[in-house]
């Protein structure tokens, strides 16, 4: 169970990480506590489980690479294959069944056209694939994950 | 525009930061540099856009968060940047994007929602729509992670 503290620290370490040499020094004093304690508080909500990720996140865009969306009609006899196909692939990011006609929804960070192309290409010859659409992004208005605990 | 050493260090960075008083000189030492070259290097790739965010994101559904909804809209291009504004500034909105359509599928305009039941998920979506003078989204719901991972960037260069 999460005390007021613990939800406290985890809204506070979703925001960005001070750049300077002690970050967890400055953020704990906005919590009115130690480092010592908030590195503590971390390292335990960290083995619990409630961290995916605690680093650096950056624009795909001004690193070269581009981003899309699938969407994926896959039969569901064979959507276990399919999506542990698609999963192979290191520029695919996040892979979700759901609900829908389109049951399969996975996004893709290609180096360029091309790789983007030959993967979707592959993907759609995968046994069960029905239909393929590939949902380009024509303009990002907000990526922020970010959790509220009350 | 972007170095060998900020590809190493966006290499170094696509791990976990340490949890310890100064994680940047331990992140530095990997990368060769000194804790100061290594936050400067960090804060022009900030001020450049390729850096968004340093800090944590949580696992969603141990943190309570169990209906995550994929809610597609139409929305005409005259409004919707307005509408995109809009939208993003509702905090249970991760992502938020204008995308192409295609042949038998005409919505453009896409944003992820996260609440703790499919009710209140639904109820944010309507108050969004009114919000905002549109139809119902189509709304579909996470019923199976099967990837979530962070990008690697410029993989098999020099680590």
């Amino acid at each position: 169970m999460l005390t007021e503290f613990d939800k406290e620290v985890l809204n506070a370490i979703q925001e960005d990480l001070p750049l300077t040499p002690r970050p967890f020094a400055v953020l704990a004093e906005r919590l009115h506590t130690s480092e010592e304690t908030l590195l503590e508080r971390l390292r335990a909500l960290s083995g619990a489980g409630y961290l995916r990720r605690f680093g650096a996140f950056f624009q795909s865009e001004a690193l070269g690479y581009q981003g899309t969306l699938i969407a994926l009609k896959v039969a569901p006899e064979s959507l276990p294959d399919a999506a542990r196909a698609v999963n192979r692939y290191p520029g695919v990011t996040h892979n979700y069944e759901r609900t829908g006609r389109y049951n399969l929804w996975f996004t893709l960070q290609a180096p360029d056209d091309a790789t983007r192309r030959k993967i979707l290409d592959e993907i759609a010859a995968l046994p069960g694939v029905e239909a393929l659409m590939d949902l380009r992004a024509r303009k990002k208005y907000k990526v922020r994950v970010r959790f509220h605990l009350r | 525009m972007i170095d060998e050493t900020d590809r190493q260090i966006i290499r170094l960075l696509q791990g976990e930061i340490p949890l310890i008083p100064c994680p940047y000189a331990a992140l530095a030492e990997k990368a060769g540099l000194s804790e100061a070259e290594f936050l400067d290097r960090l804060r022009r790739l900030k001020e450049r856009g390729c850096l968004r965010r340093i800090g944590a994101v949580l696992q969603h559904r141990r943190a309570g968060f169990m209906a995550n909804a994929l809610c597609v809209w139409e929305v005409p291009a005259a409004r919707v940047d307005a509408v995109g504004e809009a939208v993003s500034k509702e905090p249970t909105v991760s992502h938020c994007y204008d995308r192409e359509t295609a042949p038998g599928w005409p919505y453009n305009f896409y944003a992820m929602l996260h609440a703790a039941t499919r009710d209140e998920c639904e109820s944010i979506a309507a108050r969004l729509s009114a919000e905002n003078n549109l139809a119902a989204p189509r709304m579909f719901y996470s019923v199976r992670e099967w990837k979530k991972a962070s990008m690697k960037y410029y993989p098999g260069e020099s680590q």
